[in-house]
C-alpha cells in the first residue's frame, strides 16, 4: 500500500494522511495559514519544564511526506524494553516506510499485538513488525487462524458439513471477503484495516480483530474514511 | 572528477617544469603525482598541461563520482585506466525521505559490467543511494578476484542473499560495511558463508540488519581475523555474546555493540567489564539499541580514549548519558537521540570540551503526544562548553532567533549547520517572528560554512542573508521556506561555491529557476519539489543549457503544467537512457 502511494499525486496523498489540525491547512506555501495554525494550538501545559506557554502539542500540522527528514531505519527509536519506565510521550508503536519495492529491514523492535477472531475463544499475538504490508499481514493472519477455525469446526458433530467447511477453509479467510480485519487504534477507536499507509497503521494499532464481515455494519471494504 | 578547480600550482614550479619537461621522465612525474591524494588537487593537476593531464590520469587509483548520471562508465574507464577504488553516489538525497519513487534508477549493474572488463583489478566499491541487486553482488563477487572492500550506504534492491555471495566468493575481502540500506533481510545465513580459510577481514558492519546470525560462525570468524579493526554487530547479539567477541578481538578500534541488554550474573558482568577494559585501542563506539542502565558502566573503562560515540539508536536518558560522558573527556563526535533532553546536552557541554560534532536525532519524529526532546537551552548549553563545535545536526521542536545567535557567537567555526525545527514553518516560539535572524546570524558569524540546512518560518530575508554572507557555502537544503522567487535568486546570485541545492515545498517558480541558468553547470545538482516551477520553465532551461539534464518526475493525475519534482544536473553523459516512464527528460 505504501509503495503504491507514490503513484497517487502528492496532493491526494496529503489528503489521505491523518490530520489532527483544523481543516483548511493544505496550502503549505501560505505562511499566514501556518501562523493561524499556531494560534489555534492547544495552550495546555506539558509537564516538561523547558517548554513555555507558546510551544504546545505538535498536532498543529499534519504529517507530511518525507518530513522530518529522517531515514526510515532511524524512525522510532523509542525504548521498548529499557529498565526505565516509558514516559507518556514515547511511542511504543513502530513505523516502517518503504523506500523501494523490496521489504525494508526495520531497526525497530517487535510489536506484538493481540489478535482475536470471531468464533475462536483463545486469541493469538502477532508481531506486526514482522510484516511490511497489509497483504503480508493478511495472509499471516489467515494462516494463523485457519488452523484454529478448522479445529473449532471439527468439534461440531456433522461430518459432511466438516468436509465442506474443510474445503472452504483452504481458501483465504480474509481474501474471500467472509472475514474482515479491524483494529483498535491508540485512541480506542475501532478502525478498518487498510485505510492508512502501512507505517501509520503500525504506529497506531493496539489490537486486531478478525471479524465476520456479516457482523459488521454495512460499509464497503476499501471505502475511504475521513 | 568533473569539477574545474581554479587552483593552480605555484607558478615558479610550473616554469621549472616547462623548461625541463623533456628531461623529466613521465614515470617520475607519475610517481610524484601518485602522492597527491586530494580530489581537488588532482583536478588542478590535470589542468596544468597535457603531460600532467596524462600523468595524472595514469596514476589515479581512486575516483569519486558524486552523481552517477554525470558521466558514463565508458568515459570514466577511457580517461582513467588504473582505478582500484570507485565511490559512486546515485539518487538525489531526498530519496532517503521517500520523495523519489521506487525504480528511479542509479543501477550499479551497467557500471559493474564495464568495470569487469576495464578494471579487473578493482579492489574497492563504495556506493551511496544506488540500486544494487543480488545479481549485481554475485557478478561483483565473481568478476573481481582482488576485490577487498564493499561499502553500501542507503542503497536498496538487494537481499541478504547478495551478501552471502560476497562472503562466499570474495577471497580477499577486507571490508564489508552494510549501513542503513533498504535491504530484504531474509536471514542471517550470509555470515556463515565466510569460508573457514578466510582470515582477511578488517571491517565488518552489519549493525542495521535484523536477523540472527549464527553466533558460533561469527565467533570463529572474529577469532581468526586477526586484523579485524571494526566490528559492528546487530541487535541480535547479547551482552554475553559480546563479551566472547571482545575477548577474541581486543585489538578492535571501532565497536558496534549488540542490543546491550540481557540479564547478567555478577560474574558475567565483571567479565564483560574486564573485556572492555582490555580493549585499549577502542576509539569509536556505537549500537546499544536497548541499553539497560545497569550495564552502561561496563563501558566506562573503554571510554577514556573514545573519540566518536554513536548512540543514535540508543534512547538513553539524561542521567545515563551524563554518567557515561564523565568518562569521555576526549570525545570529538557525539550522536545521540533527543531522549537525553536538554539536561543530557548540558552534560555534553560540561564533560566534552573537545567536541567537534554533535548530532541529535528525534526519538519520535511523528510524536502526537506531549512534546519532549531537546530545545534551544540544550543547544546553548553545548555551545558554551564545546567551543570547537563545527558540525551540528539538531532536530528540535522549538527554537528562538536569540538562541541560535548565541550558539554561533560561542562557536563561530561551524562548517556544517543543519537545524531541523520539526514542525514546518514554525516561527521563533518566544517572539512569534520568523527565524530569519537565526540563520542570518549563522551566515554572518560562520565564515567557513560549507553546508546549511534551514527550517522554521523563513521569509526571503533568510536567503538575502545567505546570498550576502555565505561565500563558502556548497550545500543548501531548504524546506517550507521563503516568500517569493527573490529568495532563491539571492542564493543563486550570491553563493559562488554553491554545488548542491535541494528545495522542497517552497514558493519558488520559473523566475527563480531561470536566475540560475548561468550557474547550474558549475553545480552538481539542483532539486526542486512541490515548488512553483512549471513544465514550460523546465523546458526553457533544457533548451538553453544542453549540457544539463533536466528531469521532471510527475505523478499520474497531477497537473500537467506544474513540474512537481525537478532534478537538474550537469552531465557529460547526455540524457539518461535508462529513465523509467515517470521520469521525463526535457
Amino acid at each position: 500500500m505504501w509503495q503504491r502511494s507514490h503513484k497517487c499525486s502528492l496532493e491526494e496523498e496529503k489528503k489521505l494522511e491523518l490530520r489532527l489540525g483544523p481543516p483548511g491547512e493544505e496550502d503549505s506555501y501560505n505562511e499566514k495559514s501556518m501562523k493561524n495554525v499556531k494560534k489555534e494550538r492547544d495552550e495546555s501545559q506539558p509537564s516538561c519544564t523547558n517548554l513555555t506557554n507558546k510551544s504546545q502539542k505538535r498536532n498543529a500540522t499534519s504529517p507530511v511526506v518525507g518530513w522530518p527528514p529522517i531515514r526510515s531505519c532511524r524512525k522510532n527509536i523509542a525504548s521498548g524494553s529499557s529498565s526505565k519506565p516509558l514516559t507518556e510521550s514515547q511511542h511504543v508503536g513502530q513505523e516502517k516506510v518503504a523506500t523501494s519495492n523490496k521489504p525494508i529491514s526495520n531497526s525497530g523492535k517487535d510489536l506484538f499485538v493481540k489478535i482475536n477472531m470471531d468464533g475462536v475463544p483463545i486469541g493469538r499475538k502477532v508481531d506486526i513488525n514482522a510484516y511490511d504490508s497489509y497483504e503480508k499481514l493478511s495472509s499471516a493472519v489467515d494462516d494463523l487462524f485457519r488452523g484454529l477455525l478448522e479445529a473449532e469446526i471439527n468439534l461440531s458433530d456433522n461430518n459432511k458439513q466438516e468436509e465442506d467447511k474443510g474445503i472452504m477453509m483452504k481458501g483465504s479467510l480474509i481474501g474471500s471477503g467472509e472475514y474482515t480485519l479491524v483494529y483498535e487504534d491508540n485512541e480506542g477507536d475501532k478502525m478498518l484495516v487498510g485505510d492508512v499507509p502501512w507505517h501509520m497503521f503500525v504506529s497506531t494499532v493496539k489490537r486486531v480483530r478478525v471479524s465476520k464481515s456479516s457482523d459488521l455494519p454495512a460499509f464497503n471494504p476499501g471505502s475511504k474514511k475521513d | 572528477m568533473m569539477c574545474k578547480s581554479k587552483k593552480k600550482k605555484d607558478s615558479k614550479h610550473e616554469t621549472n617544469f616547462m623548461n625541463s619537461s623533456s628531461a623529466f621522465p613521465d614515470e617520475v612525474l607519475e610517481r610524484v603525482l601518485s602522492m597527491v591524494k586530494s580530489r581537488k588537487d588532482r583536478s588542478s593537476v590535470s589542468l596544468v598541461c597535457k603531460e600532467w593531464y596524462n600523468a595524472e590520469r595514469w596514476s589515479r587509483k581512486n575516483v569519486f563520482i558524486g552523481n552517477c548520471y554525470s558521466v558514463t562508465p565508458e568515459i570514466l574507464t577511457r580517461r582513467f585506466p588504473n582505478i582500484r577504488s570507485v565511490t559512486l553516489k546515485g539518487k538525489p538525497r531526498f530519496s532517503d525521505f521517500n520523495l523519489v519513487p521506487a525504480n528511479w534508477g542509479a543501477d550499479i549493474h551497467p557500471w559493474l559490467v564495464v568495470f569487469a572488463e576495464k578494471y579487473p583489478f578493482l579492489e574497492e566499491l563504495k556506493l551511496k543511494r544506488m540500486f544494487v541487486t543480488d545479481e549485481s553482488l554475485e557478478f561483483l563477487a565473481f568478476s573481481f578476484p582482488n576485490f577487498k572492500a564493499l561499502s553500501l550506504l542507503s542503497c536498496d534492491g538487494f537481499s541478504t542473499d547478495g551478501l552471502a555471495a560476497v562472503a562466499t566468493y570474495c577471497k580477499n575481502l577486507t571490508e564489508l560495511d552494510i549501513q542503513e540500506n533498504g535491504i530484504d533481510d531474509k536471514n542471517g545465513n550470509w555470515l556463515s558463508c565466510f569460508p573457514e580459510s578466510f582470515t582477511s577481514l578488517e571491517v565488518l558492519n552489519f549493525a542495521n540488519l535484523n536477523n540472527d546470525v549464527n553466533f558460533d560462525a561469527l565467533e570463529k570468524l572474529v577469532g581468526r581475523c586477526k586484523s579485524l579493526k571494526t566490528l559492528k554487530v546487530n541487535k541480535s547479539i547479547t551482552l554475553e555474546q559480546l563479551q566472547r567477541l571482545l575477548v577474541r578481538a581486543p585489538q578492535l578500534c571501532e565497536l558496534g555493540t549488540g542490543s546491550f541488554s540481557q540479564e547478567l550474573t555478577c560474574q558475567q558482568h565483571s567479565e564483560l567489564k574486564r573485556a572492555f577494559n582490555n580493549c585499549k585501542s577502542l576509539h569509536t563506539l556505537s549500537g546499544l539499541w536497548v541499553a539497560s542502565t545497569q550495564y552502561l558502566e561496563v563501558l566506562y573503562p573503554a571510554c577514556t580514549n573514545l573519540t566518536f560515540l554513536n548512540f543514535s539508536y540508543a534512547p538513553l536518558d539524561s542521567e545515563d548519558l551524563s554518567k557515561l560522558l564523565v568518562h569521555c573527556p576526549n570525545l570529538r563526535r557525539l550522536w545521540v537521540v533527543d531522549t537525553v533532553e536538554d539536561k543530557g546536552l548540558e552534560a555534553v557541554g560540561t564533560y566534552c570540551p573537545l567536541l567537534e560534532e554533535l548530532r541529535v536525532f528525534p526519538a519520535d519524529p511523528f510524536d502526537e503526544g506531549v512534546a519532549h526532546g531537546v530545545t534551544e537551552s540544550g543547544f546553548i548549553a553545548v555551545s558554551e562548553g564545546c567551543r570547537k563545535l563545527h558540525y551540528v545536526l539538531y532536530f528540535c521542536r522549538q527554537m528562538t532567533n536569540a538562541a541560535v545567535a548565541t550558539v554561533v557567537q560561542n562557536c563561530p567555526d561551524f562548517t556544517h549547520f543543519r537545524l531541523c525545527i520539526m514542525t514546518p514553518g514554525q516561527p521563533d516560539y518566544l517572539t512569534d517572528e520568523p527565524m530569519d535572524e537565526a540563520f542570518g546570524a549563522v551566515v554572518k558569524n560562520c565564515t567557513k560554512l560549507q553546508r546549511l540546512a534551514v527550517s522554521g518560518s523563513l521569509t526571503d530575508l533568510t536567503f538575502e542573508y545567505i546570498g550576502r554572507h555565505a561565500k563558502n557555502l556548497e550545500t543548501l537544503s531548504v524546506a517550507f521556506a521563503g516568500s517569493s522567487d527573490w529568495g532563491m535568486q539571492c542564493v543563486l546570485y550570491g553563493c559562488p561555491k554553491l554545488r548542491k541545492l535541494e528545495i522542497r515545498d517552497s514558493p519558488f517558480g520559473n523566475a527563480a529557476l531561470f536566475s540560475g541558468l548561468g550557474k547550474y553547470e558549475s553545480m552538481r545538482s539542483l532539486w526542486m519539489s512541490d515548488c512553483k516551477v512549471t513544465m514550460n520553465g523546465c523546458r526553457f532551461v533544457a533548451q538553453e543549457r544542453p549540457r544539463l539534464n533536466v528531469e521532471v518526475i510527475n505523478e499520474e493525475g497531477g497537473d500537467d503544467s506544474r513540474a512537481e519534482r525537478v532534478y537538474i544536473y550537469r552531465s557529460v553523459a547526455g540524457p539518461r537512457r535508462d529513465a523509467p516512464p515517470f521520469v521525463l527528460t526535457l
